[in-house]
């Protein structure tokens, strides 16, 4: 089989398995920092009950991101040896800092936070926490400068002998205008995350009569309002991500789109079925007027089509295929905006029974608040496949493509790929059932009050 | 000193530091099953790292990611040369890594024991791998004249590799005991003193004998020169004198003694190389170098300067959090985990 393939399918694999726990690191461990400084505050014991309650659901889901990170960390090398002397030059360096600069002080203030409760003052241990939080948003921040060079380069030249590109400019990786798009959006996918995951539990309590109502009343609260300021943040930086595309990368947006020829005023797809061999409609429902008004906030303008676009991508480029695949673009489209405006609806019902100060829920509410938990995942995950498989055929926008990137398969043989894609499904699968079972263990037995 | 060269001297000093402090935990690891069958005793021991491990880990991912930024080539000939060996590797860390977390959140002994065997071997392989593949390192692995390294795993397990990587899993495990032994008290502070003094003997022989096949099987002596100097001397003595502080129960000098000698080794090893990164043993030419294999001036300079800030701030507050955890971890105490 081919190694190119196994290699992608490796990488699509191992990367999706650690984005379905850093969305939850990034914004649970916010949340557990709000939760304990609220009780550093006040001194009201419940805040202290919380912090501990959310902050042991945090560890568990926090060690399987770690330790899905490191097999990150390493596989730019193992997989992609080609692309990582192509590229190492400007994408280490943004890794390289991320070590240092932020799984440093994370894995460090980890440890502080969970074995010094009975060892440092108040202020400093919800110090440590906050500290952590820090952390995971810097590791967030520097891996994105890494991922939107190459979505959208900059800063770099190439060498002499067109061999590998070198970094001329660190500072405009900084103020890459696409990473100003990818980490609000990122982040704010974050925090919706841990929003909709504390709602859930929540109102799962409060559906109960467990004890510590009060606490769970608090807890949905902090929840709702977190989620709902999440979930406008990630719907408006996706918004301005979609707006930064159609300049850095119009064919992701055409595939997207499933938009074939270009169009003035364009029309927004609401469902398609397309014909992609031959890039026609087969059935499609659509509004007028409407992807211009996404574009360019008004009713009309060009949106570029996925025809016209190959073209100039064949003039420019070189001949070849440069049309990702449209069914994965433009369904993992539909997916992460139908999840965003479902979370709208939801954060804003959470938010008004907030409001009310109404904690009982009808059978269907409660169900609908417990449920809205997948969707942030949903979203998170399509949300990749999208930016990633939109992209190809370029691994670097416009400077490799993802065939050139791969490790020579007289290195890395096509069975030790198959060998080691098996082990990490294998182990993987079973990381996550063991991480599920005890996340569900520990949020449904509730608040433990005794110490 | 060029950027080069500066590099290389931190990417060594980035290995040491793992090699110290993560060097103590694979061992505290290693030896969980033989320190105890009590569960409230394997608590003790493993809290005795149980907020480093992770910090202590970070080295080796700020080396790897290190290695990615300066030297490209040498990282992507390395993992992708060695790539059966860092799966096996990677397996190891990750079932270590959430054993740690998994292990004390749920009360049945079959799970508990799961996961202590987890930290065991996920201790172990690391510990022997990681001498396997500095063994490769000065050895040399089939290179080619485009930096593809083709050996695939067996021609890493030639028998020279293999006893670098039992000598590096026992002298681990002797930095872990002696760890344990300045960290615990009581039943269990004996008990890895006898542990301590158990290991020392095979350990240290098999130091020097591996040293002694250095010479025929490396140009690492021909390079530093038939007087090979201090370092390398140092290294020996100070695990040779390990015994005596045992004897007298100095943990604490005995600490320093295996800190020593792991630094050391690691700073021969390194001075053995320089300038070379990898060694090509199909074509002295073709061997990875500081210079064929770096990164561009300007990303070199953005490097170091984040890394001379950043490094100290590192020691520091890494330093902080062994200080607020210098307490003896004992049976008895709060075991908040
Ligand atoms: C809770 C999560 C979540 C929600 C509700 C949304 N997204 Fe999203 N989206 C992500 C989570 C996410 C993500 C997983 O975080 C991605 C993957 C890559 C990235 O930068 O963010 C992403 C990528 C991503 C991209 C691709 C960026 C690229 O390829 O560079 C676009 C165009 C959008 N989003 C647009 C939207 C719009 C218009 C939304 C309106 C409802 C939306 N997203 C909701
Ligand atoms: C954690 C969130 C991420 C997810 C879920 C994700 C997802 C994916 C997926 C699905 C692919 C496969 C594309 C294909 O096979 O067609 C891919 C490819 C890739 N991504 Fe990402 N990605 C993530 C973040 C990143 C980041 C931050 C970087 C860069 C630093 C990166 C670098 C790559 C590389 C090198 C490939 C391999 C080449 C390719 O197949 O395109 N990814 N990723
Ligand atoms: C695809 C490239 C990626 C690489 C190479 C990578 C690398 C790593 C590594 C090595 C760790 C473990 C750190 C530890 O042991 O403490 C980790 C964890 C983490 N990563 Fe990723 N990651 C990638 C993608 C992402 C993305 C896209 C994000 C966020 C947007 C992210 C955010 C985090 C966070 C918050 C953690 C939490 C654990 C920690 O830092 O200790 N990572 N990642």
């Amino acid at each position: 089989m081919d190694t190119l393939l196994l290699a992608r399918a490796q990488f699509a694999f191992t990367s999706i398995f650690h984005f379905f726990f850093i969305p939850l690191t990034l914004g649970l461990s916010i949340f557990t920092a709000i939760l304990e400084t609220a009780y550093v505050k006040t001194g009201n014991e419940k805040y202290k009950h919380l912090t501990k309650f959310w902050g042991t659901l945090f560890l568990i889901n926090f060690a399987v991101g770690v330790v899905t990170g490191i097999v990150m960390e390493f596989q730019f090398g193992m997989n992609w040896s080609a692309y990582s002397r192509f590229v190492g030059d400007i994408v280490g360096v943004p890794l390289a800092i991320e070590t240092l600069l932020a799984f440093f002080i994370e894995s460090t203030f980890i440890g502080v936070w969970v074995f010094g409760w009975n060892k440092l003052p108040k202020a400093l241990h919800a110090a440590s926490i906050w500290i952590v939080a820090l952390g995971s948003t810097l590791s967030a921040f520097w891996i994105l400068v890494a991922n939107s060079f190459m979505q959208s380069p900059v800063g770099y030249k190439m060498a002499a002998n067109g061999s590998q590109v070198e970094m001329i400019d660190f500072f405009a990786l900084l103020f890459n205008p696409s990473l100003w798009k990818q980490f609000p959006h990122v982040l704010a996918g974050g925090v919706v995350t841990a929003g909709f995951l504390v709602i859930a539990v929540s109102a799962w309590h409060l559906g109960r009569e467990t004890k510590e109502r009060n606490a769970f009343e608090t807890s949905l609260k902090f929840g709702a309002i977190y989620a709902f300021i999440g979930t406008m943040l990630v719907v408006l930086a996706g918004h301005a991500q979609m707006q930064n595309l159609l300049t850095t990368q119009p064919m992701k947006v055409a595939a997207a789109e499933a938009l074939w020829e270009s169009e003035n005023p364009a029309s927004f797809s609401l469902f398609t079925i397309g014909d992609e061999e031959g890039l026609k409609d087969v059935f499609s429902i659509r509004v007028p007027g409407m992807l211009s008004f996404l574009a360019y906030n008004t009713f009309k303008g060009e949106v570029r089509g996925i025809k016209n676009l190959q073209k100039e991508y064949a003039v420019q480029y070189g001949p070849g295929n440069y049309i990702p695949s449209i069914v994965t673009a433009y369904w993992s489209f539909r997916f992460m905006v139908g999840a965003g405006t479902l979370m709208l609806f939801v954060s804003l019902l959470a938010l008004y029974k907030v409001i009310k100060e109404n904690y009982t829920f009808s059978p269907l509410v409660g169900a609908l608040l417990f449920w809205s938990l997948l969707l942030p995942w949903m979203a998170n995950t399509s949300g990749w496949i999208l930016a990633e498989m939109g992209r190809q055929p370029w691994i670097v926008f416009g400077l490799l493509k993802t065939e050139k990137g791969v490790t020579p398969a007289s290195v890395v043989s096509s069975s030790e790929l198959i060998f080691s894609l098996a082990v990490f499904v294998v182990i993987y699968a079973a990381l996550a059932g063991t991480d599920f079972f005890l996340l569900k263990k520990y949020a449904s037995a509730g608040i433990d009050t005794e110490e | 000193m060029d950027l080069q060269t500066l590099w290389f001297v931190i990417i060594a000093f980035l290995f040491i530091s793992f090699f110290v402090l993560e060097g103590f935990d694979f061992g505290v690891g290693i030896l969980l099953p033989f320190m105890s069958r009590d569960d409230r005793e394997r608590r003790a021991v493993i809290n005795t790292i149980g907020p480093f491990w992770d910090g202590n880990e970070m080295w080796l991912i700020s080396a790897g990611g290190a290695m990615f930024a300066v030297f490209p080539k040498w990282y992507a000939t390395l993992f992708s040369g060695f790539y059966l060996m860092l799966i096996l590797m990677l397996v190891a860390l990750i079932f270590r890594g959430v054993a740690f977390e998994f292990r004390s959140k749920h009360e049945s002994p079959a799970w508990r024991n799961f996961w202590d065997w987890s930290i065991f071997g996920g201790s172990a392989i690391p510990a022997l791998l990681w001498g396997i593949a500095i063994a490769n390192f000065m050895r040399g692995v089939p290179i080619d004249s485009s930096m593809n390294a083709t050996g695939g795993l067996l021609n890493l397990l030639n028998p020279y590799a293999l006893l670098c990587g039992v000598t590096s899993l026992l002298i681990f495990s002797l930095h872990g005991a002696i760890f344990l032994a300045l960290k615990t008290t009581a039943a269990l502070k004996e008990k890895a003193m006898s542990l301590a003094r158990k290991l020392w003997a095979p350990a240290t022989l098999l130091c020097i004998i591996f040293m002694a096949c250095t010479v025929t099987e490396t140009d690492l002596y021909l390079r530093l020169g038939i007087n090979p100097g201090t370092v390398p001397v140092f290294s020996v003595l100070a695990l040779v004198s390990v015994i005596f502080m045992l004897q007298k129960n100095a943990a604490g000098w005995a600490f320093a003694m295996t800190t020593v000698a792991i630094a050391f080794s690691t700073i021969t090893i390194f001075m053995g190389l320089y300038p070379r990164v990898l060694v090509s043993s199909l074509n002295p030419a073709w061997s990875l170098t500081i210079y064929n294999s770096s990164s561009s001036l300007y990303s070199l300079g953005i490097m170091s300067i984040v890394a001379m800030i950043f490094i100290p701030i590192i020691m520091i507050y890494q330093g902080w959090s062994y200080w607020v955890f210098r307490q003896r971890v004992t049976v008895d105490s709060e075991l908040e985990y």
